[in-house]
């Protein structure tokens, strides 16, 4: 067995970013929450900067790269998961639970996105709170999903994981209970119900290889020298199982319309932005890092339901009437995209599962926030009575046609790389399988842009509805909310080395132990 | 043949006894200061059993072995008995100033269930665990039942009629462990629990017989199905506090008997069999409750599942399960607090309906109770609930009871449905259309309403819900503290 010191690489400095990633919004949940209620609008923007400043730290965890020699170590180290700087101090030893937190190229681009998407959030909440509950809990408990998203994307302990991958189970049942549409207590059941399946079974199988293992440690499990090829199976088996729930992967994606349906504009953004990418994240990290021969075994059943889910998203999606649901749907095909770069287990595959998760994330979240802005004016969110958007409001019904087109995966921008990388590198994959699995991804790429245009023809286009009639202009906030994510969409769709740089070594090290 | 006594190792229950007949003592003599000499008394148990942690002692000892044990586990274990009789007293201290049960008596009681539990805590042997468990029940099936009515108040029977259900299902199991520990010396001329095996030749039959029995007759003490029916009832019919007591500290001396006994025989697959039986059941049963008690009495049925399912890998879960165990307790004594901090004195559990919004009026006393749910099912930011869970997880996948763990962890999905509605319903807004909240009903206008919550049971409560937020950063001292 192959226990791992405690020990920390990087200076003092870099812990404690590390640390403060995940403290600030914490403290700031706190302080939100604690505040009196006449001074709501107050804590809303003392929210807002608590989340600024997360933001602001997390992208400076790009400096913690500038010390880094670990790059130059992979292929030739032990290790495959060389982190740019961690901390690691014990938490409960009898559960062997390490405090264990450190970012690496992988979690990087994922670790900015959150807190992007949170501090964007948490200013769209200045501006409007949505019906249900008291604005200042609801900044309070998107803080609190922050936390929760970052830690899963910053633990390299399994248990580590497993605890922040449940801390934004009730957190987003109560945004979506508490803030949602008329449905909301059933599709916030669904919701909680559901993930929490998931999250039992990664509590199951994180216990398999600890037992088998010994360790937690995910720098020394990833590559997995000694586990048997038993413990592998049956723990990616759990993995898999689990992950695909939250990413959602079809046949288990039913709770995410209801949840999006339901939740408010900026539930939905931070659900499909950032919390579905745990799954997809827990998948390379956690299924393809620590159990690889397990992978390899489910690695074809995965690419098939992938490749279903691409295929039943974009159907149901043509015969969606509903915008929100239309656009969660499109969300289960995108996924599909994601999960079936990580199931062809190249390099090229896992790259394409990064950017096509970042860009999911960018682009869903501002196709979120759009459909939220245009509910919220006409109050319906049928297609068939929002028809003519683009005579009422035009800069709107532009921003849904400059969204729908990069979801759909338009070339140049963020939408195209992670899709079109996931077919090639199935088709790279070769053999008789992996070939049809790239044609049928092809295939329902051209139906995305088939869903998407047929939106964008109802919606924005034909004889303006009484629906859409004296639509007010696109306020102050609004472009402040949505501009970040509209220029993202843009520069990492010219240049997507932005989330790509420096994830070749780790990749190539990921796939590089697989037989 | 005279035995030396080591009255040190006997201080804890010396304070606790003493406190009992300090008590009773007071009541007669000045007719006051009972609730603060019970507490008193249970801070002295506590020091007690910390000093005899710090320098063990055993003593009624034979030639090889002893019948008072000082392990780790029996100091954490009575220093839980004596907080939870403490917290029990503050929580009944409103309704006992309103002198809705005789103050002196009902401290009395609660002290000598103490002292009872303190002795389940160090036993070692099988007639001394007995002999515990029986004083740690006894006074409950009183204390259930007491009640004073006012004047003009309307009598109800429902006390009387659950401390009858507990006492005759109670006097049934306490026989059947009577008859299963004579069987089992019997076959084997063992009663220390050090000794406890499995007997051996014609007797080994005996002797699993004898071990059966004496797992059914303590599964009754933690209301394990099928020997559960006696719980809700009670639990709904007693005073609120006193359930408290009955679903934290009874079911604690419970779980000790168990312990003891699993560890050293083989009863591995019944004790399996129950624990399944008792999580998937009480877990179902609890969707279904529309009372505040009876939800929780359920919900407790089901953590006792979980309690038991470690115990099915013998001596290797008991760490686990004790662990559990004491994470549980403390959640559920939170939760209990909370609702009768909620209710006011006197009053019974009510309707779910009836805590519609009380979470908008009383955030503080909302946010202890969404963490004592959340704990309960194992949830963030119930972080106590989740360790305890992981724990329970660990233990089972790593002694090869890989389908027991995936059990638990269907159940944990099962329960978070009822516990997520009760949590939600504390911040609903009065009155959604589809489930209108019947205006009639005084009780729902008296929760709606901003309650006055006693300055102790206040106390109480936010004592318990501190020390479950700090062992939810810090589980490793539980751990520590067992070991």
């Amino acid at each position: 067995m192959n226990y791992v010191e405690y020990s920390s690489t990087g200076g003092w400095a870099a812990q404690a970013l590390l640390i403060s990633v995940l403290a600030v919004p914490a403290l700031g949940a706190l302080v939100v929450a604690l505040l009196p209620a006449r001074m709501d609008r107050g804590a809303r923007l003392l929210a807002t900067a608590f989340a600024a400043v997360t933001l602001v730290l997390t992208v400076l965890l790009a400096a913690l790269q500038a010390s880094d020699f670990g790059y130059f170590d992979y292929g030739t180290g032990p290790l495959a998961l060389v982190p740019w700087a961690d901390v690691n101090v014990p938490w409960v030893p009898a559960l062997d639970v390490g405090f264990h937190l450190g970012v690496d190229a992988i979690s990087y681009p994922l670790v900015v996105l959150t807190g992007l998407l949170t501090a964007l959030c948490c200013a769209y909440t200045v501006w409007k709170v949505p019906e249900g509950g008291r604005g200042r809990t609801l900044a309070a408990l998107l803080l609190v999903l922050e936390v929760g998203i970052l830690g899963t994307f910053l633990a390299l302990d399994l248990v580590l994981f497993f605890i922040f991958f449940e801390v934004v189970l009730l957190p987003m049942y109560a945004v979506i209970a508490g803030w949602g549409g008329p449905d909301r207590r059933r599709a916030a059941r669904k919701f909680v119900l559901y993930t929490l399946f998931g999250s039992v079974l990664l509590l199951l199988g994180v216990f398999t290889v600890i037992v088998a293992a010994g360790t937690g440690d995910l720098v020394t499990l990833t590559g997995a020298s000694d586990l048997s090829r038993t413990v592998q199976c049956s723990a990616f088996a759990l993995f898999a199982v689990a992950f695909a729930v939250k990413a959602p992967l079809w046949p288990l994606h039913t709770w995410l319309p209801d949840a999006h349906t339901e939740a408010p504009t900026v539930g939905s953004v931070i659900l499909a932005g950032v919390l579905l990418k745990m799954g997809t994240y827990g998948l390379i990290r956690v299924g393809v890092g620590v159990a690889p021969e397990g992978a390899a075994w489910a690695a074809p059943a995965l690419g098939i339901l992938a490749v279903v889910a691409i295929i039943v998203g974009s159907l149901v999606c043509l015969r969606q009437t509903e915008l929100k649901r239309l656009i969660a749907y499109s969300s289960v095909g995108h996924m599909g995209f994601v999960m079936l770069g990580i199931a062809t287990l190249t390099v090229t595959g896992l790259q394409a599962a990064l950017i096509g998760n970042v860009a999911h994330g960018i682009i869903t979240g501002l196709l979120f926030f759009l459909a939220g802005a245009i509910k919220d004016r006409a109050h319906s969110g049928e297609l068939s009575e929002l028809g003519g958007l683009r005579e009422t409001a035009p800069r709107l019904a532009g921003l849904l046609g400059f969204a729908a087109i990069a979801s759909l995966g338009l070339p140049g921008l963020a939408g195209f790389w992670g899709e079109a990388f996931a077919v090639v590198a199935a088709a790279q994959r070769g053999g008789p399988l992996w070939m049809t699995l790239a044609v049928v991804a092809a295939v329902g790429g051209a139906l995305t842009a088939a869903y998407f245009l047929r939106l964008l023809r109802r919606v924005t286009h034909g004889p303006a509805t009484p629906a859409v009639t004296g639509f007010a202009e696109i306020s102050r906030p609004e472009w402040l909310a949505w501009s970040p994510l509209i220029l993202l969409a843009l520069v990492v769709g010219l240049v997507p080395a932005l989330v790509l740089a420096a994830t070749a070594g780790p990749g190539a090290a990921l796939t590089g132990v697989l037989p | 043949m005279i035995q030396s006594v080591n009255h040190f190792a006997l201080l804890p229950l010396y304070a606790a006894a003493g406190t009992a007949l300090l008590v009773l003592v007071l009541e007669l003599a000045v007719g006051r200061w009972a609730v603060p000499a019970g507490i008193a008394g249970g801070l002295a148990t506590i020091g007690a059993a910390v000093t005899l942690a710090l320098d063990p002692a055993d003593t009624f000892c034979g030639p090889a072995r002893c019948s008072w044990v000082a392990t780790p586990p029996a100091a954490v274990m009575a220093v839980l008995f004596a907080a939870l009789t403490i917290g029990v007293l503050a929580l009944s201290a409103p309704a006992l100033r309103l002198g809705i049960a005789p103050a002196g008596e009902f401290c009395f009681l609660l002290a000598s269930s103490m002292a009872g539990g303190v002795v389940v805590a160090y036993a070692g042997d099988l007639i001394t665990l007995i002999v515990g468990l029986e004083t740690l029940t006894l006074p409950l099936y009183v204390l259930v039942g007491l009640r004073r009515f006012a004047p003009r108040e309307r009598v109800t029977t429902e006390g009387a009629s659950a401390a009858v259900t507990f006492f005759l299902v109670s006097v049934v199991s306490t026989a059947l462990a009577l008859l299963g520990a004579a069987l089992l010396y019997a076959s084997t001329g063992a009663l220390h629990l050090a000794e406890l095996t499995g007997g051996a030749g014609q007797f080994a039959p005996l002797a699993s017989v004898g071990a059966a029995l004496l797992v059914i007759g303590f599964a009754f003490k933690v209301a394990a199905v099928p020997l559960h029916a006696w719980a809700p009832a009670t639990y709904d019919g007693a005073p609120i506090p006193v359930a408290a007591y009955l679903s934290t500290a009874s079911k604690l001396g419970g779980v000790i008997a168990l312990a003891a006994v699993a560890q050293r025989l083989d009863t591995g697959p019944l004790v399996a069999v129950l624990a399944v039986l008792t999580m998937t059941v009480g877990n179902l049963v609890a969707l279904r409750q529309t009372r505040m008690i009876r939800l929780l009495a359920w919900s407790s049925v089901a953590q006792a599942g979980y309690i038991l399912a470690p115990l099915a890998a013998g001596a290797a879960g008991v760490p686990a399960a004790l662990a559990y165990a004491v994470f549980f307790v403390l959640l559920e004594f939170v939760a209990f607090g909370v609702v009768v901090a909620l209710r006011g004195p006197g009053r019974d559990g009510g309707d779910l309906t009836e805590y519609r919004a009380t979470g908008r009026h009383h955030p503080w006393l909302g946010a202890a109770l969404v963490l004592a749910l959340a704990g309960l099912a194992g949830l963030p930011p119930g972080l106590a609930g989740l360790f305890a869970k992981v724990t329970i997880v660990a233990s089972l996948i790593d002694n090869g009871w890989g389908w027991l763990a995936g059990v638990v962890a269907l159940n944990a999905v099962i329960a978070l449905a009822y516990y997520a509605r009760v949590a939600a319903s504390l911040y609903a807004p009065v009155g959604l259309p589809s489930e209108p909240v019947p205006a009639a009903e005084p009780g729902a206008v008296a929760t709606l309403t901003r309650v006055d919550v006693s300055r102790t049971v206040g106390a109480a409560v936010a004592v318990a819900t501190l020390l479950t937020v700090i062992l939810g950063f810090a589980p490793q001292w539980v751990f520590d503290a067992l070991s």
